[in-house]
C-alpha cells in the first residue's frame, strides 16, 4: 500500500484490468459475471488482537448480474474503473462528487446517488487493496484543523516543500489537513506536544484555541469536524504512530459521539478493511462519558427514540463490547440523558481547561 | 313461467286480465318506471335472441328508446329474426302467454318474462297508444305491418291496421314500436346495463342501442351460435303441482301409468308402475279424472321411488372461451389486465332440474380500485339487475374467504372489493328464482355449492395470475438485464481488455431461464400492424406452436411475414425450433377499424412451452381444442 507513487498507481491499473479481466472471462464461458466482495456490515467485524483494531472478517457478499441492482452495478464497476484508468493515464484527479456527475454520461450506469458512487468507489478499494487516492480519488471535505507545537513539511501544488508550524505559522483556525497525508505529500518534523487531543466540535475547538490550552498543556489540538474524514483520521494514526504522541478523544455525551470515538480508536464499521491504516488504537475517550453527566451535574436533553435504539445496537457491536462501553451505555440508557461538550460552559468560559480537562487528564496521568 | 300461467288461467275466469295486471304488476316487472323500461326492452329483446338462435341465424338486434313526453317513451326493438307469419302476429303481441309451451321444458330465455304482449298491454294501459309490428319472413317479398292493441277483458288481440309494406334491405326479420310510461335512468338498474350484459353472455349477437340519438353498439365477439337447446319433458321430481294437474288435463293419454310413462323423462313402465302402487291408485286411471288431491299423491309417491336423475344434455352453457370473448367485447375500454378461464361446471340436478353454473372473473387494469367487486349475474343469458343482496351467487360469493386469492375482504366475509368482475351463469330448464319477480336466483344448497366451486376455480386461476404477475415483474427486470446492461458489460469489459465483445447467449439464458413473447402494436388507419418476438432465453432448444386469437372474427389479416397453418377465429403457427437465445419475429397486419381497446388482454398463446417457463403469453387453454374441432366440422 505505500511504495512509490507511480508503483502504487501501476498496481491500482493492473488490479483494474484484472477486474474487467474476470468479467469478460465469466462471459465468454458463458457463466453469468459476477464479483465476491467482503460483506461489510457489523456481523462481518473482527478483532486484531495484534493490531488492536477491528477489522473485516471473512464473510463476503456475492454480486451477479442475475439480478438487475447488481448487475447495474457490476456495468458502473467497468464504467468507475476505465474512468479510474483514464484519469491515471491523464493524470487528473477528481473529487467523490464529481464523479458522481460524471456517471451522468455512463448511460444505463448512471448513479442516482452520491452514496451508490462513494460505496461503489470503496468497494473497489476493497476488491483491488488498493486505496482510493491510489485512483485518483478525492473526498469533498478537507481534513482537520490541527493547531500545536508541531512542523509539518507538505508539498504543495507546485511540488515546492512548505514548512509550517502548526501554533506560530497559522491563524486561529489552524493548519488545514489535506486529503492526501501519505509521506509523499505530508511529513512531520519537529514535533514538541505531550499528547493531542481530538474534538469533535468546532465550538469546543475554539473554546481550547481562546483559551491557549495547546500551549497550557502543550498539547496538540484536533478538530474532527464530527465524525471524521479518512485524512483526519490518518494524521491521528501517523502522529501517534511515527511521533508516539497519546491520543485521547473529546465529544459529546450521546450515541454518536460514542461512534465517532470508535471509528477513531477501532475502525469504522464501513472502511474496516483501512483500519489497519486508519484507526488508532492507542486512543483513549476522555469524555463526556455518562458518569461525567452526573459527577459533573452537566445540563442535559432527554434521548430521542433514535437515541435510545443507537445505544441498543451499539450494545450488540463487538466495537463496544468492553466493560467500559457497557457501563457508560448502559449508564445512559438509565438516566436516559446526554449533553454536548458546551454543557460545561454552565459553570464559565475557562471551567473545560482549567478544571474539566485538568481532571480528566490528570487521571489519564497527561497533567 | 307454469305458476303465473296457472294462476292467470285460474283468475282469467273471474277477472279481466287488465285487472290481473294492475294487480300484479311488480310480478311482472312493472313495478316502477324506471324497471317498466327495462322490463320492455327486455321481453323484446330476449324473444329476438331466442328466436334468432331457434333459426340459427346470428342475431342483430336494433334497440330504440325516444323520450317523446315527459316520463313516456317510445320503444323499439327490431331483428333479423326468422320472422312471425301474419296469422300468429296479433296472437305473440296481443295475448297474453300465448305460445306458452307447459309441457315441455328447455332452457329458454323465454321462462324468465310473461312474453313481450305484456308491454303491449303496459304500453296500451299507461299511454293508451297501440303497438305497430312489422314482420317479414324469408318466403315473401313483402312485410306485414300491423297496429295491434288487446282487448283486456277476453286476453285477445285487436288488429287496427294491417298493411303489406316493402321492407327494404330486409331479408326477414321482426320490428315492433310500443309507447310506454317509464323514466330513463343511468347505472346499475338502466337499459344500458341491460344490454351490456347480454352482450356479454351473448357474444354472438350484435345490438345496436339508440339512446336518444345517442348510438352504442355492442359489437359481435364470434360467429358461433350456441348449442341449440333441446326441449325435455319434465322430470316427476321437479315439477310442481298445478303443473302436474295441467299436463294431466290435457293429456291424450288414456291411463295414468301410460301418462307417467310418455310424458315425463326418465320413467320406465315398470317405474310408472312402482310409482302408482306407491301412491296407491290404479294403473289404469284415467289422467283426466285426476283429483288434485291425487296429484299430490303420485308427487308423493314419485319421492319415495328412486328414479335416475333427469338428462342434462339440454343444457346449452356459453363455455369458457366466449365467456372470455364476451367479457372482453364489453369491458376492453377499462384494459383489465387478467381474464381468469371462465369455468364451466359440470351439470348438475336439484329436486329434479338441471342446471348449470359457469364463471368467470376478470381483474385489474382500469377496474375500480375501490369498492366492492362488480357482480354481473345471469340466468339462461338473461342479466339478473335487480336485488342481488338476496340471491343465491351472493350467498357463495361471500362464503369464500377471497384474501387467500388476492382480494381484498373486510374479516375475510361479505362481499370482497377490488378491481374485479365476477360473472356468473346459471343455465337451468327451470331456473330456481326466488319471487316471481325473477330477479334473484334461490338459496339452494345444490346451487350454492356448485356457484361456489366455479368461483373458486377462478379464484385459484386469479392467484396464480398475481403470483405470475409478480414473477414477470421479476423477469422484466432480467430482460432488461439481459437486453440492456449484460451487453455494455461486455463492451465495456472487452474495450477495457482490448478484445473482441465476447457472444452472450449462453449467459442471457441462464439468466433468464423462459421462453419471453414480446407483442407490440403499431396503428395506421384502423390498420394495425402486430409484431410479436417469441425469443428462447431457456438453455435448450424449444419447439412450440402459436396461436393469435383475433379480436372480431371479420378481423381481416391483411399481410403476415410468416403465413399461419390455420385461419379461423384464431390464427396459428407451428414454429421452427428455436435454438437457446434465438428470437423469431412474426408480423401481421389487420384491417377491419381495429381500435386501440380492441387489442387489450392476453391474446397470444403458446403450445410447447410449460406455463412457469413462458412469459408474456398464456399457455393455451384447455378447452381450445373443443372450438377448434367445432370450426373444422362446418
Amino acid at each position: 500500500m505505500k511504495g512509490k507513487k507511480e508503483e502504487r498507481h501501476q498496481e491500482a491499473l493492473d488490479e483494474l484490468r484484472d477486474i474487467a479481466e474476470r468479467f469478460y472471462q465469466q462471459l465468454e464461458n458463458g457463466d453469468i459475471p459476477n464479483m465476491a466482495i467482503p460483506t461489510r456490515s457489523k456481523s462481518n467485524i473482527e478483532l486484531d488482537r495484534r493490531e488492536g483494531v477491528w477489522k473485516l472478517g471473512d464473510s463476503k457478499t456475492k454480486r451477479s448480474a442475475k439480478k438487475l441492482k447488481s448487475a447495474r452495478m457490476l456495468l458502473r464497476t467497468l464504467y468507475m474503473l476505465e474512468l479510474i484508468q483514464d484519469m491515471i493515464e491523464g493524470d487528473k484527479s477528481s473529487t467523490l462528487r464529481e464523479m458522481y456527475y460524471i456517471s451522468e454520461g455512463w448511460d444505463k450506469a448512471e448513479f442516482s446517488k452520491q452514496n451508490e458512487s462513494d460505496s461503489l468507489a470503496e468497494d473497489m478499494e476493497l476488491a483491488t487493496g488498493c486505496l482510493r487516492e491510489d485512483f485518483k480519488l478525492r473526498p469533498e471535505e478537507d481534513g482537520a484543523r490541527l493547531i500545536g507545537n508541531i512542523t509539518v513539511e507538505e508539498v504543495n501544488r507546485k511540488g515546492e516543500i512548505r514548512k509550517i508550524n502548526c501554533r506560530d505559522d497559522v491563524g486561529d483556525s489552524g493548519y488545514t489537513v489535506p486529503y492526501n497525508v501519505e509521506s509523499d505529500k505530508v511529513n512531520f518534523k519537529d514535533v514538541d506536544v505531550d499528547f493531542m487531543i481530538a474534538i469533535e466540535t468546532g465550538g469546543m475547538f475554539d473554546r481550547l484555541v481562546e483559551n491557549g490550552f495547546d500551549e497550557e498543556a502543550n498539547a496538540l489540538l484536533v478538530h474532527l469536524k464530527g465524525q471524521p474524514a479518512r485524512a483526519t483520521r490518518r494524521v491521528i494514526k501517523r502522529l501517534s504512530e511515527e511521533e508516539g504522541i497519546p491520543v485521547v478523544v473529546f465529544t459529546d455525551a450521546d450515541p454518536w459521539s460514542f461512534r465517532i470515538f470508535a471509528s477513531v480508536a477501532y475502525g469504522a464499521i464501513n472502511t474496516a478493511y483501512l483500519s489497519d491504516y486508519l484507526a488508532t488504537p492507542t486512543a483513549e475517550y476522555i469524555g463526556i462519558t455518562a458518569s461525567d453527566i452526573m459527577t459533573y451535574d452537566l445540563p442535559t436533553d432527554k434521548l430521542s427514540k433514535n437515541d435510545r435504539k443507537a445505544l441498543e445496537q451499539e450494545l450488540d457491536d463487538p466495537r463496544f463490547d468492553t466493560d467500559f462501553w457497557k457501563e457508560e451505555i448502559e449508564t445512559m440508557l438509565d438516566i436516559n440523558k446526554k449533553a454536548e461538550q458546551q454543557a460545561l460552559a454552565k459553570y464559565g468560559l475557562d471551567y473545560v481547561t482549567d478544571t474539566y480537562l485538568p481532571e480528566k487528564l490528570g487521571q489519564m496521568g497527561l497533567m | 313461467m307454469a305458476s303465473i300461467a296457472e294462476e292467470l288461467a285460474e283468475k282469467q275466469q273471474e277477472i279481466s286480465v287488465g285487472e290481473f295486471f294492475e294487480r300484479n304488476k311488480h310480478i311482472l316487472g312493472f313495478d316502477s318506471l324506471t324497471k317498466a323500461l327495462v322490463t320492455a326492452v327486455k321481453e323484446g329483446v330476449d324473444n329476438s335472441l331466442d328466436a334468432c338462435e331457434e333459426a340459427e341465424i346470428l342475431p342483430e338486434i336494433k334497440v330504440g328508446i325516444q323520450e317523446i313526453n315527459d316520463r313516456e317513451y317510445k320503444i323499439t326493438v327490431e331483428d333479423n329474426g326468422p320472422g312471425i307469419v301474419k296469422r300468429k302476429v296479433p296472437e305473440v303481441f296481443g295475448k297474453l302467454l300465448y305460445g306458452s309451451r307447459f309441457h315441455e321444458i328447455s332452457q329458454s330465455r323465454g321462462q324468465q318474462g310473461i312474453g313481450v304482449s305484456a308491454v303491449v298491454m303496459y304500453g296500451q294501459l299507461t299511454t293508451g297508444k297501440a303497438t305497430l309490428v312489422w314482420s317479414k319472413v324469408k318466403e315473401k317479398d313483402y312485410a306485414h305491418k300491423m297496429k295491434i292493441t288487446m282487448d283486456t277483458k277476453k286476453n285477445e288481440p285487436e288488429v287496427l291496421d294491417d298493411d303489406v309494406v316493402l321492407w327494404e334491405g330486409k331479408e326477414h326479420g321482426m320490428k315492433f314500436e310500443t309507447t310506454i310510461k317509464g323514466l330513463m335512468r343511468r347505472g346499475k338498474h338502466s337499459v344500458f346495463e341491460y344490454l351490456k350484459n347480454t352482450a356479454i353472455v351473448n357474444p354472438h349477437a350484435r345490438i345496436e342501442f339508440d339512446r336518444d340519438g345517442e348510438k352504442i353498439i355492442f359489437k359481435r365477439a364470434t360467429d358461433q351460435l350456441p348449442e341449440k337447446t333441446k326441449a325435455v319433458q319434465p322430470h316427476l321430481k321437479g315439477i310442481e303441482l298445478g303443473t302436474l294437474a295441467k299436463m294431466a288435463k290435457d293429456t291424450d293419454r288414456r291411463t295414468l301409468k301410460s301418462f307417467l310413462k310418455h310424458e315425463f323423462s326418465r320413467i320406465s313402465y315398470s317405474k310408472a308402475g312402482d310409482i302408482c302402487e306407491e301412491a296407491e291408485m290404479d294403473e289404469k286411471t284415467k289422467p283426466k279424472n285426476l283429483e288434485v288431491e291425487d296429484c299430490k299423491k303420485i308427487l308423493k309417491a314419485a319421492k319415495k321411488v328412486k328414479l335416475m336423475a333427469p338428462k342434462t344434455d339440454c343444457l346449452s352453457p356459453i363455455k369458457g372461451m366466449l365467456i372470455k370473448k364476451g367479457l372482453k367485447n364489453v369491458l376492453k375500454g377499462q384494459h383489465p389486465e387478467y381474464y381468469a378461464p371462465p369455468s364451466t361446471r359440470d351439470p348438475e340436478v336439484y329436486s329434479g332440474n338441471p342446471f348449470q353454473v359457469e364463471v368467470g372473473l376478470v381483474y385489474g387494469g382500469d377496474l375500480p380500485k375501490e369498492g366492492p367487486v362488480k357482480v354481473l349475474r345471469f340466468a339462461n343469458r338473461v342479466p339478473l339487475l335487480y336485488k342481488k343482496s338476496g340471491c343465491a351467487v351472493s350467498t357463495a360469493i361471500k362464503n369464500i374467504d377471497w384474501r387467500i386469492y388476492g382480494l381484498d375482504q373486510r374479516g375475510g366475509r361479505g362481499m370482497p372489493s377490488g378491481p374485479a368482475v365476477i360473472l356468473v351463469h346459471v343455465a337451468s330448464t327451470r331456473v330456481p328464482f326466488t319471487s316471481e319477480a325473477k330477479d334473484s336466483i334461490a338459496d339452494i344448497p345444490e346451487v350454492i355449492d356448485e356457484v361456489e366451486k366455479g368461483l373458486r376455480e377462478c379464484a385459484r386461476n386469479l392467484r396464480t395470475h398475481l403470483n405470475k404477475e409478480k414473477r414477470r415483474k421479476k423477469v422484466k427486470k432480467k430482460f432488461t438485464v439481459v437486453n440492456d446492461i449484460l451487453p455494455m458489460i461486455a463492451k465495456k469489459s472487452a474495450e477495457i481488455v482490448g478484445k473482441e465483445i465476447p457472444e452472450l447467449s449462453k449467459s442471457m439464458t441462464k439468466i433468464m431461464g423462459v421462453v419471453y413473447v414480446d407483442r407490440r402494436c403499431e396503428w395506421d388507419n384502423g390498420r394495425c400492424k402486430i409484431d410479436i418476438d417469441i425469443t428462447n432465453y431457456t438453455p435448450k432448444n424449444k419447439k412450440m406452436n402459436l396461436f393469435f386469437e383475433k379480436p372480431y372474427p371479420e378481423t381481416e389479416l391483411l399481410s403476415s411475414n410468416v403465413d399461419p397453418d390455420h385461419q379461423g377465429d384464431h390464427l396459428e403457427w407451428t414454429l421452427e425450433t428455436l435454438k437457446p437465445s434465438e428470437r423469431r419475429r412474426i408480423s401481421l397486419e389487420f384491417d377491419g377499424g381495429l381500435e386501440e381497446d380492441d387489442l387489450d388482454g392476453t391474446d397470444v398463446y403458446i403450445e410447447g412451452v410449460t406455463e412457469t417457463k413462458l412469459i408474456g403469453a398464456e399457455t393455451l387453454p384447455d378447452d381450445w381444442g373443443i372450438e377448434m374441432a367445432e370450426i373444422k366440422e362446418e
